[in-house]
């Protein structure tokens, strides 16, 4: 058996089918989410694709945090079903309240995208499972706003907790604070990042690694064998 | 508020002598009188705004077309071809049941007045020129040309620029692979911003802009229609209103990308649900482009009424309607029963979608305001019979003395310590240096099929993840060369372009141009017109790549002085599988590096010349373009039988700047000898056209030197990849990290 993971697309969505393939490429089934349906459509997991939902219009991921779809996908996720909210879909997710903090413009105001070294903090959560702790890699990212910030309160208390799962290495690309790429929420079953995961899962295509392969395999793991 | 009658088509039979602002518009007195003629009556408002925009010369090419003709009768026999120039965009055949279209365009003076707006709905607008032929946009390029590099308001147009163009694009989705970054005074008034879109489809899903079939109802969709980007209409607007009305908008269309996303992914569901007969998008000349155009390539007439389109701004009049140039706006040909369904696609998509009027069996293009007909035309006058001229040209008399001051009498290096500090000030010129600062603003990777992007010699998108079919694009054009001799000139363009297809494995097909000059109405500049179309036709003919459209972009000067000429040629390629392409950094050490081609003493023009001694004259390199396309075939067979790892195109800076560039980019350095018959300065300086260099395994060495003999290719085992320097034996030894500083942090400290 394998497993159905959902992915949305908002309007303004971009990498709702990259998405689609590096679930493919990693053996689980894709399914299209649309934003104004309330129905998930019975998936196991669902990603919140990176892109523009909403043109970025008053703040990135501020309009498509009340799509229809986001209703379920809360309510789901509080119950512990496993989210992925990558750049777009990781703004998404704070701006849903699912994952402390909020993202600013990066600190140089300039987009930037660039093959971006990370290191892997916590590899125990629903998305993380086929990485090492420690575990350094490359990631693509591309991003306008990704600069992460949240109160020293909540900064002290993801780290105290472990819940700080990525931290950029050598090059913060956008000033997030502390170094923080991506996060996860107290169960674990809610992560988000700035990189593009979806966008390292083919040797030929883009930067030419597959360090982001892990993210979808570490899922389809977690949902067969359980 | 009080106002005068409409100026309806009765109106204007019955006042013949009323005099209207033809001057202002931009219309001649000969094409006003032939504007009457033609109508057999004085025009109305609306009748003389359609005619003034689309007769303009940039939609009507009129004092280009007499030339660029050559494109189609030297075309050469191309079974790539499915759609010509004169649509849209041209679409070619890449096998496997795929279709690609692509075209460039110029977007300069707008963005020159606003970076960020001119350039960001310069993408807009080529984008929807791939969506208007069926295809899904698939990747963007763009060629840009500046100022001095270290000129004040370079540092304000170029980011603005930049900026619009990622704000633009990423917003989209569309990777940015492609283009170049060029920096010279000649352009500081006059920025070339040109934007160059590909798409893909499936060969049945071609559309084209036409609208056929009585009774077919015509669809506006997208955003409303607003006071943006009208350019003379408003002298009409003024006279029909009076001092009450807002005052108008700048002539700068404002793009919003969120809404051209929407149009993205609504155009193409509907076409893939076959609604659509005919399809137009709104771009320059706005509604009067699409109506004209639609109606008059189709069989029949049109109605249109204009009440229902729907308006950003109620107190537009119907002549601003009939020019805004408001962005993200498509016009559809559907027929009736299958108007619900495209309604509700777009419902779906939130966008806003109006039937306008309909397809009539007549032959007239009919546009009514308030229950008036105030307009009644044959769609043909307006769109295809505009005037066209044949503007004087005359080679200018400084192009002899241009020609004969001879860069080979330039002061060369002497010693290998002059050499190397000329390798370092070159590779960390402005047009030398690394432009990551630039492209790391665009996304290239979106869509996850980038196989290649910049820095290497063409950008390459995968089409189909079973096959691993891909197309290649390339886009080059150099100025001073064209300065120099602009026959040449577009040619080495060509060349250039091609060969950087081919070195990424591709094999070219097909041609899509952006000639940006200076004024037409000054015969020197309409003399490197002519000179530029005539040798790009000539050479597409010769190395069989059609020309399948494009874009002329004439008065780009500031006063008298004209930019250099700068014919930009888009190449387009396929490969069979991207699983072959080839990059261009150095892969493994001991690779063995060649050099494929002639190198002879050619410095006119060169980026030598340019960094060392601020020096433009002499002839540009020779062209041999049997030559190109024999190093085209090599270049294409090794890298399909797996005998280079990496390849890299000999341009601008020579071989020493490639040489660089494929060490930089690998983190391996190279050991160079310099040939025999060769001096150090030439090997490493002069920009000979025909030449590229590739490493080798060792392993392949004697297949490849074989097959490079048997085919009369000149190939010269010139040194080694290996070791963490460039080294160029006997003259001098340059480390990695010296070289990267040097090449990569000229342009931040110069824009950032």
């Amino acid at each position: 058996m394998t497993a159905r993971i959902g992915v949305v697309t908002f309007p303004g969505t971009l990498d709702d089918r990259d998405a689609q393939r590096a679930i493919r490429v990693a053996g689980a089934e894709p399914v299209a989410l649309w934003h104004k349906d309330k129905d998930l459509k019975q998936v196991d997991a669902v990603v919140l694709p990176g892109g523009f939902s909403y043109g970025d219009y008053l703040r990135a991921g501020a309009i498509s945090r009340f799509s229809p779809v986001m209703e379920t996908v809360i309510e789901q996720a509080k119950a512990g079903l496993p989210v992925l909210g990558i750049c777009n879909g990781f703004q998404v997710l704070t701006e849903a309240h699912l994952l402390p903090g909020a993202m600013l413009g990066n600190d140089h105001l300039h987009f930037i995208c660039r093959d971006q070294k990370l290191r892997v903090e916590n590899a125990e959560t629903a998305w993380t499972g086929d990485y090492r702790a420690g575990q350094e890699i490359h990631i693509p990212l591309k991003n306008m706003d990704g600069r992460y910030v949240a109160d020293e309160y909540t900064l002290d208390k993801l780290e105290a907790e472990g819940r700080v799962v990525f931290r950029y290495l050598d090059f913060n690309p956008n000033g997030s604070l502390r170094d923080i790429a991506g996060i996860t929420n107290e169960a674990g079953n809610v992560v988000g990042l700035m990189p593009h995961p979806e966008h390292a899962v083919e040797p030929l295509i883009g930067t030419g690694r597959t360090d982001g392969l892990p993210f979808f395999t570490s899922i389809l793991k977690k949902l067969v064998n359980a | 508020m009080s106002r005068t009658p409409l100026d309806t088509v009765e109106h204007a039979a019955a006042t013949p002598d009323v005099e209207l602002p033809w001057a202002e518009l931009g219309l001649k007195k000969d094409e006003y009188e032939r504007v009457v003629e033609i109508l057999g009556r004085r025009p109305t408002g609306a009748e003389l705004a359609m005619y003034s925009v689309m007769w303009s010369e940039h939609c009507s090419y009129k004092s280009s077309k007499v030339h660029l003709r050559q494109f189609g009768e030297k075309a050469p026999q191309s079974d790539a071809l499915l759609v010509g120039i004169g649509e849209n965009a041209g679409v070619v055949d890449v096998g496997q049941g795929y279709a690609v279209t692509f075209k460039v365009e110029s977007h300069n003076h707008p963005s020159y007045v606003e970076p960020y707006q001119g350039a960001a709905t310069g993408v807009g607008g080529i984008v929807r020129d791939i969506i208007a032929m069926g295809a899904r946009p698939v990747a963007v390029v763009d060629p840009l040309r500046f100022g001095a590099a270290d000129h004040p308001d370079t540092k304000r147009v170029l980011p603005g620029v930049v900026a619009g163009i990622g704000g633009y694009g990423n917003c989209l989705g569309l990777p940015n692979i492609g283009g170049e970054v060029v920096f010279d005074a000649c352009y500081q008034g006059n920025p070339l911003v040109n934007a160059g879109a590909i798409g893909v489809m499936r060969h049945e899903d071609i559309h084209l802009a036409k609208a056929s079939g009585a009774g077919n109802k015509v669809i506006l969709y997208g955003a409303r229609t607003g006071g943006d980007g009208i350019g003379g209409a408003s002298i009409l607007a003024s006279e029909t209103f009076d001092d009450a009305k807002p005052s108008k908008r700048p002539a700068v269309q404002v793009g919003d990308p969120f809404q051209e996303k929407l149009l993205i992914e609504c155009t193409l569901e509907a076409f893939r649900e076959k609604l659509v007969v005919g399809i137009q998008d709104l771009g320059a000349a706005g509604l009067s482009c699409a109506t004209s155009e639609l109606a008059s390539n189709g069989s029949g007439g049109m109605r249109v009424t204009l009440d229902d389109v729907p308006l950003r701004d109620s107190t537009l009049s119907p002549e601003e309607i009939l020019m805004s140039e408001s962005q993200e706006r498509m016009c559809a040909v559907v027929e009736p029963d299958k108007v619900d369904r495209f309604l509700e696609i777009c419902e779906k998509w939130d966008v806003i979608a109006t039937v306008i009027g309909e397809v009539t069996d007549g032959d007239r293009l009919e546009i009514f305001w308030h229950g008036e007909k105030i307009v009644d035309v044959d769609p043909r006058t307006v769109a295809h019979e505009g005037p066209t001229y044949e503007r004087p040209y005359a080679r200018p008399d400084w192009q002899d003395a241009l020609q004969a001051d001879d860069a080979a009498k330039l002061p060369r290096p002497e010693t290998g310590e002059e050499l190397k500090d000329q390798v370092l000030k070159l590779v960390g010129s402005p047009n030398q240096a690394s432009k990551q600062w630039i492209t790391s603003q665009y996304d290239h990777l979106v869509q996850g099929n980038t196989v290649l992007a910049q820095p290497e010699d063409s950008g390459m998108i995968r089409v189909d993840e079973e096959t691993g079919l891909g197309v290649a694009i390339a886009t080059d054009g150099n100025g001073r060369y064209a300065k120099l001799d602009p026959y040449t000139g577009a040619q080495l363009a060509l060349a250039e372009a091609y060969r950087n297809v081919a070195a990424t494995g591709a094999k070219p097909l097909a041609v899509s141009d952006c000639l940006n000059f200076g004024s037409p109405e000054d015969p020197a500049v309409m003399w490197q017109f002519a000179e530029a179309v005539r040798g790009l036709a000539d050479a597409c003919q010769q190395l069989g790549t059609p020309v399948t459209g494009g874009n002329v972009s004439l008065y780009n000067q500031t006063g008298e002085v004209a930019i250099h000429p700068t014919p930009v040629v888009a190449v387009l390629g396929v490969i069979d599988d991207v699983a072959r392409r080839t990059p261009v950094a150095f892969q493994e050490e001991g690779q063995l590096i060649y050099l494929l081609g002639d190198t002879r003493e050619e410095f006119g023009g060169s980026a030598w010349s340019q960094v060392i001694h601020d020096h433009l004259g002499g002839l540009p390199p020779r062209v041999d373009l049997e030559r190109e396309r024999l190093l085209a075939e090599i270049l294409i067979s090794a890298s399909r039988d797996g005998m280079i790892d990496s390849a890299h195109d000999l341009s601008d800076g020579g071989l020493v700047q490639a040489v660089v560039e494929s060490a930089l980019l690998g983190g391996k350095g190279a050991r160079l000898v310099v040939p025999d018959g060769l001096d150090a300065f030439t090997f490493l300086f002069s920009e000979s056209a025909g030449r590229a260099i590739v490493a080798v395994p060792r392993s392949e060495e004697v297949r490849f030197t074989d097959m490079c003999g048997a085919r009369g290719l000149p190939a010269t085992r010139i040194g080694v990849v290996d070791g963490d320097a460039v080294e160029v034996q006997g003259e001098f030894t340059l480390p990695l990290a010296e070289l990267r500083k040097a090449h990569e942090e000229t342009i931040p400290a110069l824009l950032a």
